[in-house]
């Protein structure tokens, strides 16, 4: 058996602008290759070829922008000045990728795919106006259910959204159309905004869409995975073209 | 000239690995051109995964970015699925780099390695909006030029580029900016086009195929003559004399999604003198021209560095060759910056048990898998083609490989070979079954993969002679090959399509009727012709005929030595009695040693140009008789020819 690695340290960062056509896989390839670039030291994993012990949240589909995806990084050795290490780690990614924050978490808190438990979403709809797609949001709050049809493991299932749809309103018009904000839960499968808009009524068909936020809950609070405290400003405040 | 991003950003989500297209890559330039610059798009004729690494662009690209007077982006075939959207919503072909128009740049510069890629050539033209045929361009349109391997017969793509470079580019590429800056200086006026491709012709190692004119006498071809007294008639090839001064590329593009050899690359040195008749990259590229040992161990540590890579390939044609490999890679294997994290390719390995410890030592970490190329089954073979590799060789490297905990070998072969029996292709079953069973000594499930090509003969080397085998024979060969393995537990066969390798017969020693043909089938769809999943050979088949051509008149037939080749006008430097006493000794079994070691046959490589081998070692690497056959210690029966070559004379 192979010792437990005693440090994680948990980064927040950005994926903005061409490099959100970036695929999960390929992503995870840039950031053992930036890790190597920065010298931040990782553990390895054990076996015929080792890997850097590197878990990611929530994948975050191809194309979908983020301000918040999160990654936990194990070490032997705890990184020296935590605070420098955004900057150090932004210069070796590639542009529209920057770290936001870089905090060292214990080994007991739960991982991330287990802490998460609603993302917070920007879904920009082309070809629609601010009050129809309003019109659309409240048809479907308004329903006891929504129920959406899909495939898992070879089977069709049918669904009630419903429970997971924490928040959802219209944020205004946009130069195409109509930006919508939700909140989706997580647990115990995340629903995610194409399955939403598949199941309103019209169905609709994403556009931009964006992750602001990722949340988690301790003692029946709200908080984002990284506390706001422990983070350097988020320079991103609007998207990148 | 603006950026096409806006339109082809929503196009992208609705494509497979839509991050082909998005740039973004470590090493990467966005140029903000000035007027009066001239623009290159470096351009690879298939997808951005077997483009990117090509190494020959991405030398190119960078040293035209370091002039002032001229930029480069790059390009790469959009799959099919982009390219119908894109004609759908009219996006024109575009530069990774800044989302630049294709026709905005003044060049477009193809990197041609495989036949197989021409008729994408037409298409990528024709998506940047240009006119395919090089006739049918004017002053506004962009200069189509190509590069790379194939340029040693660009006949059958005469039609449609305007200029041909031939031999190393590091040099030329500058020349050619400076007669292109010109044009553009001068306006670029009507008719003017004419006078740039004048002004090119007059650059060494240019050949425009549109002032030639291509002479016939029914099937055969006369020759191929320039059409103004100022025109050279016969265009050479470039050479660098020195790779030492030309460390490039500096930067490495870093790609964002996976590529084939996503690895830094350093290449350890250009050219090969081992002599194997059937290889056009060993003739081509001679003489042989090391890296300083000290430069390939500073970009190795730098490349490292600055990449985050953690692989690091030797490339060279023949890199167990080279004078510094055993200390390059224990320096980098030991180097303490990289933690024991990186590992060490050679991708082109020697069949020798030296070698083997050389792969030992680098690979500690991750043990997957060798390859080793005999490509032949006996050793009467391996004279004809003068890869003079032992049995005991073979076997030596195998058991030294298996000792030291490799599991899975991959054995490269040709089939189809000039005099080839069926006891040759029989030898191939033999040596794979051999190999699984000196494994099972070391483990429990050795295995052997047995990867079969079928030979296709190429320009400018000995076997240009040689009639192709049918693609009913090279299917009957691979049976055999099959049917003797079937049974042998551990041997897995594949092979190449020998209709795959029809086609590219036909490309490769053709000659410009060709050029209707490849139209006809690239207006009918077929691009991607590399990808067996749109590989169409009934399409090429088809369209031979209707244009009146003879499949077996172009690939099948052997050809005399009085016969004019449609590449008579083009020079690699190997004089043709050179290449026609080899393929006379071929014949006669009759193998020769590398001249690195030996004095030189004047094959015309150095003694054409002046220039020289550039070697740090005067003595043969130890180990193997690979191609040298030094090893006369241990065999002594290895029939080489020593001193210099009788030069037959050729008839006229
Ligand atoms: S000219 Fe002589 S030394 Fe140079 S490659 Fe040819 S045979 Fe070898």
């Amino acid at each position: 058996m192979t010792a437990p690695v005693p440090f994680r340290i948990r980064v927040r960062f950005s994926k903005l602008g061409k490099v959100r056509f970036l695929g999960h896989r390929d992503l995870a390839r840039v950031w053992e290759r930036a890790l190597r670039k920065a010298a931040l030291p990782v553990a390895y994993s054990e076996g015929f070829s080792p890997r850097p012990r590197l878990s990611f949240g929530l994948a975050l589909s191809t194309a979908y922008e983020s301000l918040g995806e999160y990654l936990d990084i194990d070490t032997w050795e705890m990184w020296p000045d935590l605070a420098a290490v955004p900057g150090r780690l932004s210069a070796c990614l590639p542009e529209g990728i920057d770290v936001t924050a870089a905090c060292a978490v214990s080994r007991s808190e739960p991982s991330l795919q287990q802490a998460v438990t609603s993302c917070t979403w920007l879904i920009d709809i082309v070809d629609i106006s601010a009050a129809d797609l309003g019109a659309v949001v409240d048809r479907a709050l308004a329903a006891p259910t929504l129920m959406l049809e899909r495939e898992r493991k070879g089977n069709t299932v049918t669904d009630d959204l419903r429970p997971q749809v924490v928040a959802l309103d219209v944020v205004g018009p946009t130069p195409t159309g109509a930006r919508l904000h939700a909140e989706l839960g997580t647990q115990p499968r995340t629903l995610r905004p194409s399955e939403l808009l598949a199941a309103l009524e019209p169905p609709l068909e994403e556009a931009l869409v964006s992750r602001t936020h990722q949340w988690t809950t301790s003692d029946g609070a709200r908080r984002e995975i990284l506390p706001l405290d422990a983070t350097h400003p988020m320079h991103v405040g609007e998207r990148a073209s | 000239m603006g950026s096409l991003w806006t339109a082809l950003e929503p196009l992208l989500p609705k494509v497979q690995k839509p991050a082909r297209y998005i740039g973004l890559e470590d090493g990467s330039q966005r140029p903000d051109p000035q007027p009066g610059q001239v623009g290159w798009l470096m351009m690879y004729p298939d997808t951005y995964e077997i483009g990117l690494p090509n190494q020959g662009l991405q030398i190119l690209y960078e040293i035209v970015n370091e002039r002032p007077d001229a930029y480069a982006e790059r390009s790469y075939a959009p799959w099919v699925d982009l390219e119908a959207l894109m004609r759908q919503r009219n996006v024109p072909l575009f530069s990774v780099d800044t989302h630049r128009a294709a026709a905005d740049f003044d060049l477009i510069a193809f990197n041609l390695s495989a036949e197989l890629t021409y008729t994408n050539v037409l298409n990528c033209v024709d998506l940047a909006g240009v006119p395919v045929r090089s006739a049918d361009r004017r002053a506004e349109h962009p200069l189509v030029a190509v590069g790379g391997h194939c340029t040693y017969n660009p006949e059958p793509i005469a039609d449609f580029v305007d200029i041909v470079v031939l031999g190393d580019g590091e040099e030329v590429v500058s020349e050619i900016t400076e007669v292109v800056r010109e044009w553009k200086t001068g306006g670029r006026t009507d008719g003017s086009r004419e006078n740039v491709l004048r002004a090119l012709a007059q650059v060494p190692g240019v050949y425009v195929p549109s002032l030639y004119d291509a002479e016939f006498d029914g099937e055969r071809l006369v020759g191929i003559f320039p059409r103004f007294p100022d025109v050279p008639e016969i265009v050479e090839k470039r050479t660098i004399a020195d790779l030492g001064q030309w460390p490039y590329p500096r930067n490495q593009l870093v790609p964002l999604t996976e590529v084939v050899h996503d690895r830094l690359n350093v290449e350890v040195f250009r050219g090969c003198t081992r002599g194997c008749r059937f290889c056009q990259a060993g003739m081509i590229t001679r003489p042989v021209r090391e890296r300083p040992a000290e430069q390939v161990r500073s970009m190795v540590q730098s490349g490292l560095r600055r990449t985050g890579y953690d692989e690091v390939a030797l490339t060279s044609l023949s890199t167990a060759d080279f004078s510094g490999i055993e200390a390059v890679v224990a320096d980098t294997v030991n180097d303490p910056l990289n933690c024991g994290q990186v590992s060490v390719s050679l991708p082109s390995l020697r069949v020798d048990a030296f070698t083997v410890g050389v792969a030992a030592q680098i690979q500690k970490a991750r043990r997957t898998g060798l390859t080793f190329a005999p490509e032949a089954g006996t050793w009467r073979m391996r004279q004809v083609i003068n890869k003079l590799i032992r049995e005991e060789d073979l076997y030596g490297a195998v058991e030294s490989a298996y000792s030291q905990g490799w599991r899975r070998m991959k054995l490269y072969f040709l089939t189809g070979l000039p005099t080839e029996t069926d006891e040759d292709t029989l030898g191939i079953a033999e040596l794979a079954k051999n190999c699984v069973e000196l494994g099972r000594a070391h483990h429990k499930n050795p295995s052997v993969t047995v990867s079969l090509g079928g030979f296709v003969p190429k320009p400018f080397t000995p076997f240009q002679w040689f009639g192709q085998n049918t693609p009913v024979e090279l299917q009957r060969k691979i049976g055999l090959v099959r049917d003797a393995t079937k049974h042998s537990k551990g041997v897995q066969l594949k092979w190449h399509d020998p209709k795959a390798t029809l086609i590219e017969g036909i490309m490769s020693r053709g000659d410009r009727r060709l050029c209707p043909v490849i139209e006809d089938v690239w207006r009918h769809g077929g691009t991607f012709q590399e990808w067996s999943e749109h590989f169409d050979h009934r399409l090429w088949v088809d369209t031979m005929a209707a244009h009146g051509l003879s499949v077996d008149w172009y690939v099948h037939r052997h050809r005399t030595e009085d016969e004019v080749f449609g590449w008579d006008h083009l020079s690699a430097g190997l004089h043709r009695d050179f290449l026609w006493q080899d393929w006379r000794d071929a014949l006669d079994h009759l193998g020769l040693e590398d001249c690195r070691w030996t004095p030189c046959y004047d094959c015309g490589a150095c003694t054409g140009y002046g220039i020289e081998h550039v070697v740090a070692s005067a003595v043969p690497p130890a180990g193997g008789s690979q191609g040298t056959g030094q090893d006369r210690s241990s065999g002594g029966d290895v029939p080489v020819r020593l001193g210099v070559k009788p030069i037959a004379v050729g008839a006229p």
